[in-house]
């Protein structure tokens, strides 16, 4: 039988992709029809993004280290990995805090027009979704700095590493819609 | 009182700390006594709508009548959808779903014990909220919500809704969501990960199979009103303008959103009656299901179509002529693999020895009350049919004879046919016939005459009409109806109530049914099944333990 913990976190995962799919068709929507004010081109910042995301990814790939770690059973850099992953996806969300600071001070907020309603709360619903996913690596770390690493089991580990890999996935997309697609269009 | 046990039955471990009392109800985490928390919330619920219900229609008995203020009415049936769909159908289905699902496949427990418990309370709590909206009233802040149970922008939208009945009706609505999607993904996981040894897909019980498929639809699409919810909710409380047409947005957005989950939905609350009704009429015409492949596999051709229908629902928007095409062939096709299924339980039937006990009255009304349903869900999906007839009583006889006349009528086939391994005790077939027929006559009272009350020019969601030739007549007859329906009720619930304290002691099998849940005691141990799991070697086992000179395996074998 397939482990219990990887299907209840894929079926999360769908159920998520789901609700992502919905706020991004919403954005596209809104960025296909004709605006006024502040839009993705004029208030967005993507080479400085584009760094934070790179945080991002990369804690796709040190998540995967934890996990390889955690099979290998060595704790410490289970511990190790675990933390540059907490510390990468920690760097994302300063980032996001620091986009929506500059786009606040500068007067664009949730209710400003389409674009700022659709971005706010696409992206936002995102941050939260990394926020979740820290409190879930603090979990698991927690556990690990106080010796109780043999309680975690290996589906355990293995679906908030899933969980991870999807909240990088859905930014992927966002990414690419949100900041790339005002390039080349 | 705090005894811990651990128990490890069917590949499952966990520690449950055993209560006593009521704590006993409400710390559980047990799948039966959730899946009873589930039925009772269920029942409660679906009083209180009908008590909405019964307001309207005394409402309507007269022309231009006062007994409803026109604010009152909108509230009144805002309410009464919402409950049905949300908070009767839905959790009356969860629950039936969470108390069979692991005893069918011989599971000590669903995959997720404490989540299905959250999933319980979230949805309870949330439908708590809803009806909260109504104490808003005494604030003079307008009550409950008053929009329609699709709540189409912008009247849903703070400058057209002002008090805070729409929120209470989002919020009510997320909380119950989470509710419904935690059962999805517990009921799916449960069945994926948890068939006892044998019981591969290829031999699950028809409702497992339903239910599979509709926790599937439950996570594809729940997410996607919560979705909606949250943009809306955005809309009225941070002065976003998704939906507001106003400042630019698209109230069209809102509604595709809405019947993207909205038509799945509809399926959502119909599968596993298709599932109920595919154990109960096997048993009761002493016959294996006909066709086993193609009722599961219509079932699943079913839920993958029902995600590209939903605009079917928006004819008269004016979506254009290849959308309207598209969404008209659409809805029409989904009535292939639905008239399959019908095809399935009528040649079950050919040639049975039937049974009729109350639970097969129930589900041979689901049969003709169902196609009734069906047939008229395929006049509607032709445009021009759609743009006569949109919101006028066309419509509410159409999606009663669906989810009334279809999912009530197979619940309450599966409520006979379960409520003996639920609680030990059989339900009086003396009040069963009763139920039965009051609930036959009532229904297509209240109901056949709205067909064309409709065709009549009659709208929905009005809170009086002027004494048209007709009209009249054919509301009180609805009216009686109604009541008729609302007396049925009562007969069950009295039918509950004696049965339960003096009913007939059940035994393990009553029917002499085949599936695993009649293996175990009436009702089952809090470990399902302590004298082990029967062995499966096919789709009967009881059958096969009861008849080893002629298994299912040995007969198929003859067949080849």
């Amino acid at each position: 039988m397939p482990d219990k913990n990887k299907v209840g976190v894929g079926l999360f995962i769908l159920s998520e992709a789901a609700f992502f799919g919905i706020l991004v068709i919403s954005y596209i929507y809104f960025y296909l029809l004709p605006s006024h004010g502040p839009d993705a081109a004029s208030s967005l910042n993507p080479a400085r993004t584009l760094v934070f995301s790179i945080c991002l990814f990369l804690s796709s790939a040190t998540i995967h280290m934890a996990g390889r770690s955690f099979r290998l059973e060595r704790p410490s850099a289970v511990r190790i990995w675990l933390a540059l992953t907490m510390l990468l996806g920690g760097v994302f969300i300063a980032g996001q805090a620091f986009e929506y600071q500059g786009m606040l001070e500068r007067g664009i907020s949730l209710s400003t027009n389409l674009f700022a309603t659709s971005f706010f709360t696409l992206t936002g619903f995102h941050g939260l979704h990394v926020l979740v996913g820290l409190c879930a690596l603090g979990t698991l770390l927690g556990v690990s700095i106080s010796g109780r690493i043999s309680k975690i089991t290996s589906s355990g580990f293995e679906a908030v590493s899933m969980y991870w890999h999807f909240v990088d996935a859905v930014w992927v997309v966002i990414f690419s819609v949100v900041y790339l697609w005002p390039l080349v269009g | 009182m705090k005894d811990v046990v651990i128990s490890d039955a069917g590949g499952l471990s966990f520690e449950q700390e055993a209560h006593e009392g009521w704590l006993s109800w409400v710390a559980s985490v047990d799948h039966k006594q959730i899946g009873i928390l589930y039925l009772w919330s269920s029942t409660i619920f679906f009083l209180l709508a009908g008590i909405l219900a019964l307001l309207m229609r005394i409402q309507l008995a007269l022309p231009e009548n006062h007994f409803l203020s026109p604010t009152l009415y909108n509230q009144i049936f805002t309410m009464h959808g919402t409950t049905m769909i949300f908070l009767v159908v839905v959790p009356a289905l969860i629950g039936f779903a969470n108390y069979l699902v692991p005893l069918m496949i011989g599971a000590r427990d669903v995959t997720f014990p404490r989540l299905n418990a959250l999933g319980f309370w979230a949805q309870a709590f949330g439908g708590v909220m809803l009806y909260f909206s109504f104490a808003t009233a005494g604030l003079n802040l307008g009550g409950a919500p008053a929009v329609g149970w699709f709540a189409y922008a912008p009247l849903s939208e703070a400058a057209y809704s002002y008090g805070p009945g729409v929120d209470y009706w989002i919020i009510g609505l997320l909380g119950i969501g989470v509710g419904t999607l935690t059962a999805g993904i517990n009921l799916v996981a449960t069945i994926i990960c948890l068939r006892t040894k044998g019981m591969s897909f290829g031999r699950l019980p028809l409702f497992v199979w339903m239910t599979l498929v509709t926790g599937f639809l439950i996570v594809l699409v729940i997410p996607v009103l919560n979705a909606g919810l949250v943009m809306l909710l955005c809309d009225r409380m941070l002065n976003a303008s998704f939906f507001k047409p106003s400042s630019g947005g698209s109230a069209l957005l809102w509604q595709h959103v809405f019947w993207t989950f909205g038509h799945p939905e509809v399926y959502i609350m119909v599968l596993p009656a298709f599932g109920m009704i595919s154990e109960v009429v096997p048993v009761f015409s002493g016959k294996p299901i006909y066709g086993y492949e193609f009722v599961a596999a219509s079932g699943v051709a079913i839920a993958f179509m029902s995600l590209a229908v939903w605009a079917h629902h928006m004819f008269a928007v004016g979506l254009g002529h290849p959308a309207d095409l598209f969404f008209a062939i659409s809805s029409m096709a989904i009535a292939v693999p639905t008239g399959v299924k019908i095809f399935n339980w009528t040649a079950t039937l050919y040639h049975g020895r039937l049974r009729f006990t109350t639970s097969m009255l129930f589900a041979l009304g689901f049969l003709v009350m169902f196609t009734i349903g069906g047939l008229s869900g395929i006049a509607f999906a032709a445009v021009p049919i759609d743009w006569q007839l949109t919101d006028s009583y066309f419509v509410v006889a159409h999606f009663h004879y669906v989810l009334f006349g279809g999912t009530a009528f197979g619940v309450f086939a599966g409520v006979y046919y379960w409520f003996p391994k639920i609680t030990g005790r059989m339900l009086s077939e003396r009040y069963g016939r009763l139920h039965f027929w009051l609930t036959f006559i009532g229904f297509n009272l209240t109901f056949m005459i709205q067909h064309v009350l409709g065709m009549y020019g009659m709208p929905r969601r009005v809170f009086t009409y002027p004494p048209l030739p007709g009209w009249e007549t054919m509301n009180m007859i609805s009216t009686i109806g109604a009541f008729v329906l609302a007396f049925s009720v009562l007969v069950f619930l009295v039918n509950v109530m004696v049965s339960l304290q003096s009913g007939e002691v059940a035994g393990d099998n009553p029917w002499n049914a085949w599936t695993l849940e009649w293996a175990t005691s009436s009702p089952p141990p809090a470990d399902n099944f302590p004298k082990g799991v029967p062995p499966v070697h096919g789709r009967r086992p009881l059958w096969d333990l009861a008849h080893p000179d002629r298994t299912d395996e040995m007969l198929m074998r003859l067949a080849e």
